[in-house]
């Protein structure tokens, strides 16, 4: 039997992947979003920020950065598990020097965001689950909340064109 | 424009996230909104060719839809997103700033319902499309 790798193996390869897709990024630069990993699970975080706000007298998330905050994890979620068995396999290397050409993000087709609460001055967290990846096309929901995982303040849900494999 | 809208532009453009992403109202009148966005290195969502995040697009069609509540005769006073949905069109040609414009349709004593439109230079071809409902804040 084969032996299994060392766990630092398997983290360093998930997390530079990760890093790999998020980083170049710039939009999600500007939003100071990152993503929690556990094993294949992705959190989005976003850190509060003044510049997020919409409303300063309540003061709440503007509704446009919930838009985007939500849509920015769904993509990145719906990317990062079409490419999971290439990063567990090693056929995409990720290696901090190696210039490894990824794949396109899938392109957003439609968008429906669902403001249940309004978004607190505070850091605001989001889970994507894909109901549906075809070759072509993908369904994606997203939930979002901040102190409390079952009180969301938003959720949304979204169609995708996938990219074409290289 | 009236004093009234003076302020509601004035209002708008000083949200800080509209205001970091350079928003700036160019009318805003009974139940009609037009914004622009600058385009922005910081906000481009495919660094492969530099097209702005939809999520960018997002924020300007959410802010343009709540200003053409805010100035419809029949809302009373502020207003907060219920629902938003954005078709994406094409992506927005770099470098060029998008303007959207929004307009209230109808409004009920809870609900303002808005549609609105985004464009770049080539205003034949919309980037994107959005249908949202609002509260109506501020009416007995």
């Amino acid at each position: 039997m084969k032996r299994p790798e060392p766990v630092q193996v398997v983290k360093q390869r998930r997390d530079a992947a990760l890093h790999a897709l998020v980083d170049h990024v710039p939009y999600i630069k500007y939003l100071g979003l990152t993503f929690d990993r556990r094993g294949d699970e992705l959190t989005g975080v976003l850190p509060f920020d003044e510049k997020l706000i919409g409303n300063p007298m309540l003061p709440a998330l503007h509704g446009g950065v919930t838009a985007a905050f939500l849509e920015v994890t769904a993509i990145i979620t719906l990317s990062w598990s079409y490419l999971w068995e290439d990063i567990e396999s090693g056929s995409l290397d990720f290696d901090p020097g190696g210039d490894v050409r990824l794949p396109r993000l899938p392109k957003t087709v439609d968008f429906s965001v669902d403001y249940l609460r309004s978004g607190l001055p505070r850091d605001a967290y989001a889970r994507a689950r894909i109901n549906r990846a075809g070759r072509r096309y993908a369904s994606v929901h997203v939930e979002g909340w901040q102190d409390n995982r079952d009180k969301l303040f938003a959720q949304a849900t979204g169609h995708f064109v996938m990219p074409q494999r290289r | 424009m009236s004093d009234l809208l003076t302020r509601a532009r004035q209002f708008i453009e000083a949200l800080p996230h509209s205001r970091d992403l350079g928003m700036t109202v160019s009318s805003i009148e009974d139940g009609v909104a037009v914004i622009t966005m600058p385009f922005d290195p910081r906000l481009v969502g495919d660094p492969e060719t530099g097209v702005i995040s939809g999520g960018a697009v997002s924020a300007l069609m959410d802010t343009c839809c709540g200003a053409a509540v805010m100035s419809h005769p029949d809302n009373g006073g502020g207003t907060a997103t219920l629902d938003l949905r954005i078709d994406y069109m094409r992506g927005a040609t770099p470098g060029q700033a998008i303007t959207t414009r929004a307009e209230c349709y109808h409004v009920t004593r809870s609900v303002a319902f808005v549609r609105a439109t985004a464009w770049d230079d080539d205003t034949d071809n919309p980037v994107a499309s959005a249908t949202g409902a609002f509260t109506v804040e501020g009416k007995r």
